[in-house]
């Protein structure tokens, strides 16, 4: 048998040959996942065994696309968005042959959702500030401390974990990785409700929570290179599609505006164009990207693509319930949600305007991506730095 | 959707003009030049007819080089790093896309040919300040880009297009004194001038359509060199013990000056290909790429001129010249006001 990962012409025909096994309409959803996954067409590039074929990740399209033609169930009803952006290209690139055997296959297919417990109280931009403590245990960690803005940790089996395990180096040194069993006993899910009134996150405390070793990614003190490792992925994992001309928010309110004449004004009419405007040149500029991406020399517009989105999206939103007007003034329900995912359309206008300020916060607030632009892009001097080589112990905090 | 990326022939075309505006466009040399009667540098404009770049939209059976509005966008873009006080834009670019769309190619391989209109003209309005009275023209026309460098004047006037030699009698062209000094303008006086109908007025708004296209990477040259400029210059200039680009309050104005650059690129590209395609989606994405860049070109000047410190503010330094490029190329062919305003009725949303 030929180890040559498949091209696209052979990435086809076991796509074919898969589904002439495997009836999509006649299996169970979970086995035709598993099987997909072990037939390698769950994530081409990974390697034979883990799920993969050793393949370009550019033909993952192709593979997904046939099968969804062919009315295949997806894996993307569970969500598992951390998952699979996050916490699987971590375990890739650090975890043990075990990890990965142990991991990646329930991950892939659903049955067992991940989060992400990096953020703390006392550290969200800062994140090498972390305070939650892992203590070396017999054969395991014992892991005490609080975590923040954590989405999915009430659905989730599996967390990926960051912890200081040596107070005494400085901030970035003294951090480990972990993988955290969400069902230990130690560990505390409670919601956190937000200015929409639902709750999309969690804050998880730790109290006396077991690790064993083996569950540790990378070595120990080598957590920050992980972990941002595990931030590099999520930032990759952009939409592949072309995004129509008013797609985004925009095209909410530009259909507002063609529907209600009567709630026209010369100032918000300046105000939309300019915002029309601006929403195009923003989608051409993710358009741009995607080519780049897709000719293999991806740029650093990823950066301009979430300022202008998060700027993009609270203006439009407010520019919305000022059109309202009366209407604006009423919100569709306040009662606490958990919802898995953002929805920005079926919401109401209020709900838009609240959610939209959380843009510029999640994912690196643009303050700080302002920073990261200024230094690595353009060749800025650093902020100075009163941490860097004072242990972390003795930081102020 | 249209490849927004630049060809390996476009990156040549850049780097060989690079290159050449190096040499030969220098700013000391482009700031002695504003103090010359000179209304363009000849030498320059030469060399560029040598290397075929001002006539890259013209076919080859025609005499010009077979190329495309995205080539000729690419040469905008390095003229605009280079505040170059060539013609390019009333002639290579007004002139050839007036000819180009009136059927009169052969004209258009020399790139001598300028459109005669107020450089403040958006797409689609008809100027009106010149009379045809069986094919003698009588009017004037004011703050016309390059005419100066005209071998023939492409006249608007009543539903025709008309070419006027600027030495005929009748003619008289007068050069004003312009905010950029870069690119000259001069008021043009018709009286019972001789004319030939080369075409109708649609060719105006072919011209101007594919001009406020076309400006907006001359825009999105001057933004990008102008934020060059600024970071390497806070990266050296120390103040209170520190780079003052070490500052936050400089930093974020930078890194969004960068991304709003980013995005020009994009539109740039787009209006680019539209332009050289024929995509019915020309005028909104000429007026998309309006609205962007004329206010992102402007601000990369004035944070130019700001973060330069007193520095930014003598002549001797170049930032006033790509303050006033940017500030009047954002006066021309509309400005982003009247492209967002033109916008409303392109995609539907009427006041």
């Amino acid at each position: 048998m030929s180890t040559a990962p498949p091209d696209e012409a052979g990435l086809d025909r076991r796509v074919r040959d898969f589904l002439a096994v495997h009836d999509p309409a006649a299996t169970d959803r979970r086995d035709f996942l598993r099987a997909r996954f072990d037939a390698g067409l769950a994530w081409v590039h990974y390697p034979p065994g883990l799920g993969g074929l050793g393949a370009p990740r550019a033909l993952q399209d192709g593979v997904d696309r046939l099968f969804a033609a062919a009315g295949a169930p997806g894996n993307r009803p569970e969500r598992n968005a951390i998952g699979l952006g996050m916490a699987a290209p971590t375990i890739l690139a650090f975890g043990t042959d075990e990890q990965k055997k142990r991991f990646l296959r329930p991950l892939w297919t659903g049955e067992e959702v991940w989060c992400q417990l990096f953020s703390e109280p006392g550290a969200g931009s800062d994140l090498a500030a972390l305070a939650t403590r892992a203590v070396r245990d017999g054969d395991g960690w014992t892991v005490d401390g609080q975590k923040v803005w954590t989405s999915m940790a009430h659905e989730a089996r599996f967390a990926i974990l960051v912890a200081r395990t040596d107070p005494g180096v400085p901030k970035h040194r003294g951090m480990t990785y972990f993988v955290c069993d969400m069902t230990d006993p130690g560990v505390e899910v409670r919601p956190l409700r937000q200015m929409t009134g639902e709750a999309e996150f969690n804050e998880v405390f730790l109290t006396g929570a077991r690790i064993p070793d083996e569950h540790r990614l990378g070595a120990v003190g080598d957590g920050w290179r992980v972990a941002m490792a595990t931030l590099m992925n999520e930032r990759v994992a952009i939409g592949g599609h072309a995004a129509p001309r008013e797609g985004g928010m925009i095209g909410v309110v530009a259909a507002l505006w063609r529907d209600r004449p009567d709630l026209r004004t010369p100032g918000l009419h300046a105000e939309l164009l300019r915002l029309w405007a601006d929403a195009e040149a923003a989608r051409l500029t993710g358009e741009r990207l995607r080519q780049q991406l897709a000719a293999g020399a991806p740029g650093p517009e990823g950066s301009a693509a979430k300022l202008a989105f998060a700027r993009l999206n609270q203006e439009i939103s407010g520019l919305e319930l000022e059109l309202l007007a009366e209407d604006g003034l009423r919100y569709d329900d306040w009662t606490m949600r958990r919802p898995a995912e953002v929805d920005f359309t079926r919401r109401s206008p209020g709900y838009r305007y609240l959610r939209a300020k959380g843009n510029s916060i999640e994912g690196g607030t643009s303050e700080i991506l302002r920073n990261i632009v200024a230094e690595r892009i353009l060749g800025l001097p650093a902020e100075p730095r009163a941490d860097k080589d004072v242990p972390w112990k003795d930081l102020p905090k | 959707m249209s490849d927004l990326l630049y060809s390996d022939v476009e990156d040549d075309l850049r780097a060989g003009l690079r290159a050449l505006l190096a040499e030969a466009c220098a700013w000391p040399d482009v700031l002695a030049g504003t103090e010359t009667d000179a209304p363009y540098d000849a030498a320059l404009w030469e060399r560029l007819t040598e290397m075929g770049v001002t006539a890259l939209p013209v076919p080859e059976a025609a005499g010009g080089a077979g190329a495309s509005w995205r080539e000729a966008s690419v040469v905008l873009e390095e003229l605009g790093r280079a505040v170059a006080p060539v013609p390019f834009l009333g002639a290579a670019v007004l002139g050839t896309a007036a000819l180009l769309a009136a059927g009169a190619p052969d004209l258009a391989a020399d790139a001598s040919a300028v459109l005669a209109v107020p450089l403040s003209t958006p797409p689609g309005a008809a100027p009106d300040g010149v009379r045809a009275d069986g094919g003698r023209l009588t009017g004037v026309i004011t703050a016309v880009a390059d005419a100066g460098a005209a071998a023939t004047l492409l006249v608007p006037a009543g539903d025709g297009l008309y070419a006027v030699d600027p030495g005929a009698d009748g003619v008289r062209v007068t050069e004003v004194v312009a905010l950029d000094m870069t690119r000259r303008l001069s008021d043009v006086a018709l009286a019972d001038a001789p004319a030939r109908r080369i075409g109708d007025t649609g060719a105006v708004t072919a011209a101007l359509t594919t001009g406020a296209a076309l400006l907006a990477a001359e825009q999105l040259g001057i933004a990008e060199r102008c934020l060059e400029m600024t970071v390497e210059y806070v990266r050296t200039r120390y103040q209170f013990g520190r780079p003052v680009g070490s500052y936050q309050a400089l930093k974020h104005r930078l890194a969004d000056l960068w991304a709003a650059v980013a995005q020009a690129r994009a539109v740039v590209r787009y209006a680019a290909g539209c332009a050289a395609s024929g995509d019915p989606d020309l005028p909104v994405a000429a007026a998309v790429a309006q609205a962007h860049c004329s206010a992102t070109a402007v601000r990369a000047a004035e944070e130019c001129v700001q973060m330069h410190g007193g520095i930014g503010f003598t002549w001797e330094h170049p930032a006033h010249l790509y303050l006033k490029r940017a500030k009047s190329a954002s006066l021309a062919l509309g400005t982003a006001d009247r492209h967002r305003a033109a916008l409303a009725g392109l995609v539907g949303l009427p006041a």
